[in-house]
């Protein structure tokens, strides 16, 4: 038998698709409205994005764990097929290492003394938290982690993370349980640098590549190939000396820095708190403003 | 209780696991695996199911439910909020408006729509992502991980041609039957 619609399914069928299509446009101006409010309110939608992330994160964290342990089997497979060359490479390393150590004793014991003859006030010892990373993204369109440490645990905004090999990211968001990390290749990311042998300053920026440039360096800086690059210290937002990178390609259009840091590798990353307080609290910061504005009516 | 209560309850648990398994891929895309160079390319494995889903059950995964797929992913992955709710809702718009032409043909059919579907989703994420950055992003990761996202399809189209045939039998039009 052929299927005829009634007369309200004829009628009524037109009407749906007419509501569907207009829900369709809504929604897809809702989208744009969306990306809007994430350009002028970027508190807004860090604290949104940081309460969703904190409410997935158990999931997360419960699905990242068979993930981990397949790459931890793949690790090990790999070690087995270059156990030799890797014997032979830590014992050369061993044996430089151990020169190494005489020299940082000798330094370690002539730099107690200095300072201590000078008085010289110590840099603030930092306190660690150390955190799996849970969830992450890398690529073209956005570079970051989420880690299973929150505020309840002392993560503060701002914060540097670092790896066993050296700087990470920093902390941008932070909920209760969970954190989110800006990493070093990300395009928002900017870190204030210094090439560790000539003192050059420069900032350190993202552009969701797999290497990030530096830029802002004084005009005639001379800038040599595998140089050690350091964090600076300036800004007050880091605090100095954090191991970050080398220099990996020095060209006329832009100098390229290969991190310490094998984004690819890593599984727990520690958050350093240095008590440095120099980051910009977008909401203290607003707040302050009304005050003062509020004051002066 | 009576039996039509319950069948009415099962088929509403049941009308849920398209968005549930959807919702598993988008945590799965953000997992961490410690691969040397996966993670920049890790695919988008929501899109996969809500091709999926388009073609052979729009009703299943409504408009509504893709929206929300995608806010959720953004607000996961740290991307700009708004950018893969609307790589996602285009795909759905354009794939509901051309089933016709994939439903009820072979697998190959299927694959190749979804390659020229995602190849367009790549472009277009590439494109709002450059815009909403003011600079030309790196092109080419976003082609490898289309390129992964092209061969990882069968499997995971698989799965979702499975939970249909488990769960939504009744109506038939899987490819290759």
């Amino acid at each position: 038998m052929e299927f005829r619609p009634s007369t309200l399914l004829r009628v009524a069928a037109p009407l749906r698709s007419l509501a569907q299509r207009f829900m369709y446009v809504s929604l897809i101006v809702l989208s744009f409205g969306l990306m809007l409010v994430g350009k002028i309110d970027v508190v807004l939608i860090d604290h949104l994005r940081a309460e969703v992330t904190n409410v997935a994160a158990p999931v997360l964290a419960a699905l990242s764990r068979p993930a981990s342990s397949i790459s931890n089997g793949f690790d090990k497979l790999r070690a087995l097929m270059y156990l030799r060359e890797e014997n032979a490479r830590l014992l050369e390393e061993n044996t430089k290492l151990r020169q190494w150590v005489y020299v940082a004793r000798r330094l370690h014991t002539e730099n107690t003394t200095l300072q201590s003859l000078l008085h010289s006030v110590a840099d603030p010892k930092p306190k660690f938290v150390t955190a799996r990373i849970i969830a992450g993204t890398m690529g073209s369109i956005s570079n970051t982690f989420v880690i299973n440490a929150g505020s309840e645990d002392g993560v503060g905004k701002g914060q540097p993370v670092l790896s066993d090999k050296g700087f990470v990211g920093r902390i941008v968001a932070v909920s209760k349980n969970s954190a989110r990390i800006l990493l070093a290749t990300d395009i928002n990311s900017r870190i204030p640098v210094i090439l560790e042998s000539t003192r050059t300053r420069a900032l350190m920026v993202g552009g969701n590549m797999e290497r990030p440039r530096l830029i802002h360096l004084p005009p005639g800086a001379q800038i040599t190939s595998s140089e050690r690059i350091v964090t600076s210290g300036h800004g007050g937002v880091f605090p100095p000396g954090l191991p970050v990178g080398l220099v990996a390609s020095v060209n006329d259009v832009s100098v390229e820095v290969q991190l310490f840091t094998d984004y690819h590798l890593i599984e727990f990353v520690r958050i350093a708190d240095f008590g440095v307080n120099g980051f910009v609290d977008l909401l203290s910061l607003k707040n302050k403003v009304g005050g003062s504005a509020s004051k002066e009516k | 209780m009576n039996t039509i209560v319950w069948q009415k309850v099962d088929q509403k648990v049941k009308e849920t696991i398209p968005f549930l398994f959807t919702f598993i891929l988008v945590l799965i895309s953000i997992i961490p695996i410690r691969v040397p160079g996966y993670t920049e390319i890790a695919p988008v494995f929501p899109l996969i199911s809500i091709y999926h889903w388009a073609i052979y059950r729009p009703t299943l995964l409504p408009l509504w439910a893709v929206f929300i797929l995608g806010i959720l992913y953004d607000l996961l992955s740290g991307v700009p909020l708004g950018l893969y709710t609307l790589v996602f809702l285009s795909v759905y718009g354009i794939v509901v408006s051309q089933r016709r032409f994939i439903i009820g043909k072979s697998f190959l059919i299927y694959w190749l729509g979804y390659g020229i579907i995602a190849l367009g989703a790549a472009l277009e994420s590439w494109f709002i992502a450059s815009v909403w950055y003011a600079s030309l992003l790196n092109l080419q990761s976003i082609f490898f991980q289309y390129l992964l996202s092209f061969g990882i399809f069968p499997i995971v189209a698989w799965i979702s041609l499975r939970l249909q045939q488990a769960f939504f039998r009744q109506e038939p039009d899987a490819p290759g039957q």
